[in-house]
Order: structure tokens, then sequence, then C-alpha cells
């Protein structure tokens, strides 16, 4: 569905992404995950054609990004960041169905699918008449879901969608977001640089880091076969001082402790 | 500039008073006679328009002139206090005045001064080679002196202009027009070798005031001017005689003799029927006593002429109203060409960052160009009146609206920017329907500062005849009359008041709700 290829990327004089290879198949849920700075978002922009690469190409559906028309490739795309990057003038309402509307849905259409979407992500309808500054940090992000989800999109690109939440909110969310990913079963690419949530969302783990791939398979398999002294430490870094409470893939946090 | 300086500082400190304001009286500027039935032959060759300068003795001119033409039928209307010889000459040559009050000193050592002009006749076929006639002169000489106050001139022993080398820490305030005329303080410096540093540009009617409380030693008077014998100062003498003669006349376009030859031959009879003592007595009754120009020229015209002028006196709700539509005209025009230039200007900046910093290096120079400059530079193009003070009010207004707009665009955060684009929404989708609504409050608050600013600026309209709130204030300078300062001061001040709260319903009426809750939390 998504090929990078050779992909270099700087900023000024820093360089952010080195010849990079990366292929996600259709279906397929990815995780990208390593230090803050690795170059991980800059890949999410790269796909999304925010950024140009200044060497190398991104394949969309198989064709460069290049030779087509931008707009039409994000519409295909959800696109989650951090904070939800609401627009605070709107209403969730007015968010989620901001696109539906540019690209002319029937009014009808447009009502069946929020109520669709608002069952889908657990979000209660009285909240959609609120702007997002009278909506919790969960709820926000809940509205940046069904924004990205509105015209049902064939790729996902979520950037660190729980990061800025405390742990209840956070943990529930992590449920439903893993609820609907199986549901859906979209092409899925999320940036964490939390090793937990990595295992709990990805059939397949890539880790980055200073703008290369280190590592790239099943979570299990990088955990017991880790690529070079790198690897090794930063599980054990997100391992922390409580080694009884790592282990494979259940248990690296409190939250993924409680699943099941 | 220093005119334009002190005007506002003078407005500046009454606005801070006011909530102690009391409307003066009755103003001298806004009384006028009544015509009689004009004959309808001179109502269908239009109406016949005299200027003044802003000094009180060219005013009285201008209505005596204003008087007699309507005396006789002649629907004439006088446009007062038009500013500098120049804006006056450049408004008789572009026909927006018709006739105005003159001396031959300054046609000869100022507006032609390269022609080296030496007889009357001479000046007069060179005026008439510009399209404008000269009558005879009116029979007084008011020429440049300059002096001092009498203690000062004693305790120095300077009797004339050449003493004055020998005391080279005098401070000179001189009035702007002399700074830089072509009989003026240059030359004077050159003729006498005058070693003064300490020179400052004044306006005429506040240099008295400076020179009589010590903040200056030495001032140009104006050889008529009521205030000498007033304040009891001492003319020195011109030992090199660099002062010519300024005999008074009116100038007039030659199409006027063809139009109304009638009225000009009234302004003829004029001729020889004002001699030095009477004038002074003219002026000193404006400026000594209040007495409204209008009723001084009224009681010259029956002494002298034995016509019989009708006087009636405007009431303050109509003077009010009357410059209230003219602030308002001014400030609305202005305004809203700026909002339609100054927002796209921001936009564009926003969008062509390599374009922002020419967009709002313009925008800033234009605001750096002194105000009174601005006004001047725009007669040649636009003549006098409310085109070229809407003008210049239209450039001063969009530096707080293109800098409102650009940076309310870029502080949008850069997360809300890029889900915008993320989404697949178009760059004008983008444009309007989020980075515009997000920056009205910021828009806005540009649109308001301008407005108020506008509303300030409009008040030195009334230099070049544009009227409003800066017409009593500009009387009120010159004849020393709070009241009349008080009477624009205070309407504009409170107009912008006005226009501040209009713009904060508006803001309640067109902000997202979304914003407005943030600012709130």
């Amino acid at each position: 569905m998504i090929a990078l290829q050779a992909i270099d990327k700087s900023f000024g004089d820093q360089t952010v992404i080195r010849d990079l290879d990366l292929c996600v198949e259709r279906g397929q849920t990815l995780v990208l995950i390593g230090p803050s700075g690795c170059g991980k978002s800059t890949l999410l922009r790269l796909i999304l054609g925010l950024y140009r690469p200044d060497a190398g190409s991104v394949v969309f559906d198989g064709r460069a990004l290049e030779h087509q028309d931008l707009r039409q490739v994000r519409r295909r795309c959800g696109y989650v960041i951090q904070d939800g990057g609401l627009f605070p003038h709107l209403t969730a309402a007015g968010n989620i169905t901001l696109m539906a509307r540019q690209v002319g849905w029937p009014a009808e259409r447009v009502r069946t699918r929020l109520a669709t979407l608002s069952e889908m992500t657990r979000f209660p309808t009285d909240g959609l008449a609120r702007y997002p500054v009278e909506l919790s940090g969960g709820q926000q992000q809940r509205v940046a879901l069904m924004r990205a989800l509105m015209l049902d999109p064939d790729v996902l690109l979520f950037d660190e969608p729980l990061g800025a939440l405390d742990p209840m909110v956070r943990y529930e969310l992590q449920e439903d977001l893993r609820r609907i990913f199986r549901e859906l079963h979209k092409t899925t690419v999320l940036v964490t640089h939390d090793l937990a949530e990595a295992g709990y969302f990805g059939d397949r783990l890539v880790l980055m880091r200073e703008g290369r791939i280190v590592q790239d398979g099943r979570f299990e398999q990088i955990l017991r076969h880790p690529a070079d002294a790198f690897v090794a430490r930063f599980f054990q870094a997100q391992r922390g001082h409580r080694p009884d409470l790592a282990g494979g893939e259940t248990a690296t946090s409190p939250t993924a402790g409680a699943r099941d | 500039m220093a005119a334009a300086r002190g005007t506002r500082r003078v407005v500046a400190a009454m606005r801070l008073g006011a909530c102690l304001c009391v409307v003066g009286p009755v103003a001298a500027d806004e009384t006028a006679a009544v015509p009689r039935t004009p004959d309808a032959a001179a109502v269908a060759q239009g109406e016949i328009i005299v200027g003044s300068k802003k000094f009180t003795e060219a005013v009285i001119l201008g209505e005596i002139a204003t008087l007699l033409l309507r005396e006789e039928g002649w629907p004439a209307q006088h446009r007062r206090e038009l500013g500098g010889t120049r804006v006056l000459f450049s408004a008789l040559e572009r026909g927006e005045v018709d006739v105005y009050p003159e001396y031959t000193g300054t046609i000869r050592q100022e507006i032609l001064r390269e022609l080296d002009l030496e007889s009357d006749a001479e000046l007069e076929a060179a005026l008439r080679a510009r399209g404008i006639r000269m009558t005879a002169p009116l029979g007084f000489n008011n020429t440049y002196a300059l002096g001092m106050r009498p203690e000062m001139a004693a305790r120095r022993g300077i009797t004339r202009i050449s003493d004055l080398r020998a005391h080279p820490d005098l401070r000179l305030g001189l009035t702007n027009e002399f700074l830089d005329r072509g009989d003026g303080w240059p030359s004077l410096r050159r003729r006498y070798q005058l070693p003064q540093e300490d020179v400052v540009g004044l306006d005429h009617d506040l240099a008295y005031r400076a020179l009589a409380a010590g903040e200056i030693d030495v001032m140009d008077f104006y050889s008529t001017d009521a205030e000498i014998d007033y304040y009891g100062f001492r003319v020195i003498a011109d030992d090199r005689e660099h002062f010519t003669t300024y005999d008074a006349l009116y100038l007039y376009r030659a199409d006027l003799a063809e139009r109304a030859p009638r009225a000009v031959r009234r302004l003829e009879s004029l001729a020889g029927t004002l001699d030095e003592a009477a004038v002074r007595t003219l002026n000193a009754r404006v400026k000594i006593d209040g007495e409204p120009e209008s009723a001084v020229a009224a009681d010259f015209l029956r002494a002298a002429l034995d016509v019989e002028a009708e006087i009636r006196e405007v009431g303050l709700l109509d003077r009010m109203r009357k410059r209230t539509l003219e602030h308002l005209f001014l400030v609305a025009v202005a305004l809203g060409a700026g909002i339609v230039v100054a927002l796209p200007l921001g936009v564009l900046a926003h969008l062509r960052p390599r374009l922002s910093h020419l967009i709002l290096g313009i925008a800033g120079i234009i605001q750096t160009i002194p105000s009174l400059a601005l006004l001047v530079f725009m007669i040649p193009l636009l003549g006098i009146a409310a085109p070229p003070a809407i003008a210049a009010l239209f450039l001063y207004s969009w530096l707080p609206m293109v800098r409102n707009t650009h940076s309310g665009l870029r502080a949008i955060p850069l997360p809300i920017t890029e889900s915008a684009a993320a989404l697949g929404l178009s760059s004008w989708g983008r444009l309007l329907q989020i980075e515009l609504p997000l920056a009205t409050p910021s828009i806005l608050a540009g649109i308001k500062t301008s407005a108020v600013i506008t509303i300030g600026f409009a008040t030195l309209g009334a230099l070049i005849g544009a009227g409003g709130f800066g017409q009593p204030i500009l009387t009120g300078i010159r004849l020393d009359d709070y009241g009349l300062i008080l009477e624009g001061a205070v309407p504009a001040a409170l107009l912008a008041l006005l226009v501040q709260w209009l713009f904060d319903l508006i803001e309640r009426a067109i902000v997202p709700r979304g914003l407005r809750l943030r600012s709130a939390n």
C-alpha cells in the first residue's frame, strides 16, 4: 500500500532520514518506535506529502506521490496527532464532517456516518455540539479519530495519538483503538515511543534510530533477538527499574498489564 | 512639522481632559453671511470659492472678500485656514479656489522666486502667464520683522538685526514657512551672517506665546500682527533692508474675470481701503478681543464701502452635525478602502513569505512619512479638501491591518495548519475555512487600531480644507481659545471611544464562538 524508497530528508544541516526503505502491506498495522528525534513522525509527514523527500520517492497505492494529486491522497488517509489538531472555531461535529461537506456529501449521508462513528468511538452524542475547548483530552482524541475516519480512508496514520493523555484515559482509549483497528482492518502506521503500546497494537514493529531503521519484525522476535546493543538498551530502558513488570508482550506497563 | 506635532500634542492633552469638557461659546469660525437672493446669472455661473491661509489676517481678508461678493449676489464660499502659501497657490492654479489674499513679497520671493521679478508690472505679467491675475494693493504692507521681549533687547543692547551677531546663544523660534522660504531664514542668515544654531520651527500663533513665556528669545513677526502691541514686544530694525515689501492684494483666476467680471470689479473696489493701522485693529479685534472674523469683516465693509453684510451665527448643533459628517466621511472612506487593500496584503504576506518583508516594509515606511508632509504631497495630485486627506488617511491605515492580518495568520499553531493540510483541504479551503476564521480576533484588532488612529489623524485634514473635528482645533490654536479646541477634540475622542465599542460588538458577532470560549477560560 505504501512504499518508501531510498528516502533522504534533512532540515537545514540536520539530517532526519537517511537512505530509508520501508514497505507497508495493505491491511497491516505497523508500529514505528524509537527515541525522540529518530525521524518517525517525519516519516508520516512524508507519506502525507506534508514534507517532500530530498531524495528517493514515496509510493502510495502503486503510484509515486509526486505524480498524484496530494489532496486526493490525503483524503484517502486519516491522520491523528498527539494533541488532536482540532479546529477550535468548529464544534466537534463541525470538525468531523468538514471534509465530507467539502467534497459534497449529502446531509443525510453525513448524518448517518456521524452517528456510526460516534457509536464506534463511544463518543457521547451530546458532545458533538461542543467546541474542542469544552471537551476533555480523551474526548478530543476521539473527535480527532472520528475526523480521520469520516471519509472511510484506506490508510490510518497515527502520530502518538495517546501521548498526552493521563493513564486511565489512555487505557480506555487504547482498548477502543485496538477494537476499531481490528474491526476496520485498515492499513495503519502508528508512531509511538512507548514499547508497551507498540506491543499492544502492532503486528509488526519497526525500530528507528537517527533516521535509520535498526530492526524490523515481530515484537517477541525483536525482544529475544535484539539486532544490536542499542535495541537491547532501548528495551532495557523501557522496562525501567522494575524488571518484574517486564516480560515480552504482556505486562510491560500498568495499562498493558490490565488487559485480557 | 512642529505645527503638526504641536497640534497633536494639544489634541492628546485635550483627550485627557475630555471628561472636564465644557463646550465653548459660539465659535468664531462658523459664522456666515446670509446671502441676498443671488441673481440668476451668478448662480448659473457657479459659486465663487474664496480661500485663505491659516493666520488671522488672511482669514479676515478672505471673509471680507466673501461677504462682499455675497452682498453683490454671488454665491461665495469661504474655505478658511487652508494652510500655507504652497497649498493656496496650487489650489488656485488647479481651480479649487478662485480668489485668495496674498502679499506681493511672497509672490516675488517665494512663489515665483526663480523668475527674479523686480517691478509689480513684471509680477503681474508673470502671473498672467499662469492664468492668474492680481487686484490692486489693498493699502497696507505686512512685511516680516524680527522681534524680542523688550527687557531682553534692552539688557543685551539689541536694536538692529545686525546686533544679533554678537549673541549666538539666543534661541530663535521661527514660523515653519519662514524657515525655508526664499526670503526667510536661510537668506536672512546669510545677509546678516547670523551665528545662532538654536533655531526651531513653530506655529506662528504658538510662537507668540512661546516668546512671552521666555521659551524662545527671537521670533519672526508679521508687521501687522496684533500680538506685537498686545504683548509689548520690541521690533528690531532690519538695518540691511533684507525684507522687501509685502503689499496685500487678492489673487484670482483669469477665468473668474471672464465668468464674473462684476465680482472682480467689486474686489478691485477694496483697493487702498486698508492701511496698516486699520488692519492691525481688525487683527486685534479677532485675536485679542475674540470677535468672530465675519463680524469684524462686516464692520469693516460697513465703514469702508458702506456695504451692509448680514451675519448669521450657526448654532452649536448645526456645526457639530456638519463636522461630524465631514469627519465620519473622511474616516469611513479611508478606512473602508484601507481594509479592502490591507487585508489581502496581509494574507499575501502570509502566503508568500518572501514578499512579507517587502509588504510589511512598505506599510511601515508609509507610516513613517510625517503626516503633514504626506498631506501636502497629495495636493499636487489630488488638490485640496477631502480627496488628499482621504488618500493620506488611507495610506496611514495600512500598517496595523496588514501587520495584524499577517501575524494573526502566522500565529495559528502548526498542528492545526498541518491537520488542515493533512485532511486534504485545498490551500483556498484552508485559508477560508480554517486560517482566516482563526485569525479574525487579530484582524479585527488591527482594524480597530487603524480606525482609532484614523479618527485622530483625520483632525489634521482641516489643514488642507477637509473640515471635520480638526477645524475648530486649528482655529482654537490660532485664537488661543481652549473652548474651541475642546469643541473639536472632545467629539474626536468620543468618536474614537464609540468606534472601539462598536468594534467590540462586531467582535462578539463574528469571532467564532469556539475562540471566544478559549479566551474566557
